[in-house]
């Protein structure tokens, strides 16, 4: 299947890449390889199989409504953030 | 597993292994060493021993974290750019459990950045070289965690293994790699990668040091909602007799001194009184394309949270907020993570969707369903792990679909959520480690275990 120079620049939008021209070039051709290497479950018959997404043998797993102490409080998760100001974190000017 | 006692001080323990962490550098083994924290501990544990306390099942023993565990001594990068200076402010579960018995981190082994690769060639911080022999590759994800282990620098090692980053590198290094049925150790403050496979495990040089860990860390989590209760130490115990092959295993894509170690080890085996049984499980060959499908699709969603706005880094170039985005991540990533990330994006698009993602998840049905079948006429499978032994640095990381088809025997295993143990099984003529894995049916982690005692 060949991937058109399109098709890499929308995949790089939805992956929120911004990808130098080099790069789109080297990897459109990996991806391309990647998907040819991927399409032979083609051949594989999967008419009438249920498909799986989870193999945890579980379900439905509730937990009480409590308010359950965090293990990091707004102090040290607004840390992790490379801006913050009162609080918050901060991001450049939306608008 | 040595622990620390009267004789034997955790502070000398650990003071060794930091030793030689430093001897092994050119390995590139760890991104950071723990040398303030780990001393400090050790010292505790062995005030706790001098006053008659008990100091735990692991007093002492100095072990490698791989840098994909959350825990506030040091940064938890993942081996990326992005998450470089990600200081973290919570511990994960399973380094809980360890340190409570006593474990003690002396440092963050390498791996491929985010775990995505087969040789940790896509670190952020260069290649772990092999313990056998330097211009090779430690294999990977787990690159670090098994190379540490197989020099000798710790006693254990953790790893995690979505698709064979414990079992591949283990046979890489000549130790063993566990990799447990899915649920059984809570992932709680552990990197996501794709998560309806991803696992937690270890590296160790026995199967009874392996029982241990297991023994210790294994139990539901209310901070993971997809850990099973603690089945692993009720297990009772089970009486090994009929052993699987995987007939299409035996071809010409996998390396003679591999089949040769396979065809060795069911002659051994068969000695003990095993009967061998021939499987035939035709939809394993689809297995990696599965693999390529499914897990890339949850990788793209996993890692769409690395944004420069929440975590660690953010590109110095961004002047807007989509520059934010597009310019942390295309800087931040490596790009193995960037291929893994637009696949996941190409599948999960409409159009592609039920071509590929929901095609694979049939496939995967049909995969679990042929491994129940193999179950009713086996009690494991013995498979190789990889088609080959470890491979030279820098021979397939620009060719990543070669580098796939590393994983085309692990990743069956993990699509369908059972353990298995890659033991090592010698050495090729020029001093190569081996490795054969043992699979068995979900839960059944304390007997593959127990077996592999008998096997030593």
């Amino acid at each position: 299947m060949k991937i058109t120079r399109e098709e890499i620049d929308h995949l790089a939008m939805l992956s929120n890449f911004s990808l130098t021209n080099e790069e789109s070039e080297s990897l459109g051709q990996d991806l391309e390889n990647i998907i040819g290497y991927i399409s032979q479950l083609d051949e594989l018959d999967t008419e009438g199989v249920e498909p799986t997404y989870q193999v945890f043998e579980m379900e439905n797993i509730w937990r009480s409504d409590e308010i359950m102490p965090q293990d990091a409080d707004r102090e040290e998760l607004l840390a992790l953030a490379p801006e913050s100001q009162d609080n918050q974190i901060k991001v450049p000017k939306v608008l | 597993m040595q622990i620390a006692t009267k004789e034997v001080s955790a502070v000398d323990m650990v003071k060794t292994a930091l030793e030689k962490a430093k001897r092994f550098e050119n390995y590139n083994i760890f991104i950071s060493l723990n040398e303030e924290n780990a001393l400090r501990k050790a010292k505790e544990i062995d005030e706790k021993i001098k006053k008659g306390e008990n100091p735990g099942r692991l007093a002492g023993v100095p072990y490698a974290l791989k840098d994909n565990f959350l825990n506030p001594e040091g940064n938890s990068t993942a081996a990326s750019k992005i998450l470089e200076p990600l200081g973290s402010p919570i511990t994960a579960t399973a380094v809980e459990k360890l340190e409570k018995e006593g474990a003690i981190m002396i440092g963050r082994a390498n791996l491929d950045a985010f775990a995505h690769g087969s040789s940790t060639e896509n670190s952020y911080f260069g290649p772990t070289k092999n313990s056998k022999d330097e211009a090779r590759v430690a294999g990977g994800s787990s690159g670090g965690s098994a190379v540490a282990v197989a020099l000798d620098i710790v006693q254990f090692a953790t790893g995690t293994d979505t698709g064979g980053s414990i079992r591949q590198p283990a046979s890489f290094n000549g130790v063993f790699g566990f990799k447990p049925t899915y649920g059984t150790i809570s992932r709680y403050g552990v990197v996501a990668m794709a998560s309806s496979t991803d696992v937690i495990g270890f590296f160790t040089k026995s199967a009874d040091d392996m029982d241990l860990l297991m023994s210790i860390c294994a139990g539901q989590d209310p901070k993971d909602m997809t850990t099973l209760p603690d089945y692993y130490n009720q297990t009772p115990a089970k009486d090994v007799k009929r052993i699987g092959v995987i007939k299409d295993f035996d071809n010409d894509k996998v390396a003679p001194e591999i089949r040769e170690a396979l065809k060795s080890e069911v002659k051994k085996l068969e000695s003990k009184g095993c009967e061998i049984v021939e499987l035939d499980m035709p939809t394993l060959k689809y297995a990696l394309a599965v693999y390529y499908i499914i897990v890339p699709a949850e990788v793209s969603s996993n890692l769409s949270r690395y944004d420069g706005i929440r975590y660690a880094y953010r590109s110095d170039d961004a002047k807007d907020l989509a520059d934010v985005y597009s310019k942390t991540r295309n800087d931040g990533f490596m790009p193995e993570n960037k291929r893994r990330i637009m696949i996941g994006n190409f599948v999960l698009s409409s159009g592609f969707y039920d071509a590929y993602y929901l095609k694979a998840q049939k496939a995967r049905t049909k995969i679990i369903e042929e491994y129940s079948k193999a179950f009713e006429k086996c009690d494991f499978i013995l498979t190789p792990v990889a088609p080959n032994p470890a491979f030279k640095l820098g021979e397939k990381v620009n060719d990543p679909v070669s580098m796939y088809l590393e994983d085309v025997m692990s990743v069956p295993i993990n699509l369908a959520g059972l353990p298995s143990l890659s033991l090592p099984v010698g050495e090729t003529k020029d001093g190569l480690s081996l490795g054969l894995q043992l699979i068995g049916p979900r839960r059944s982690d304390k007997n593959i275990l127990a077996f592999a005692k008998e096997l030593a």
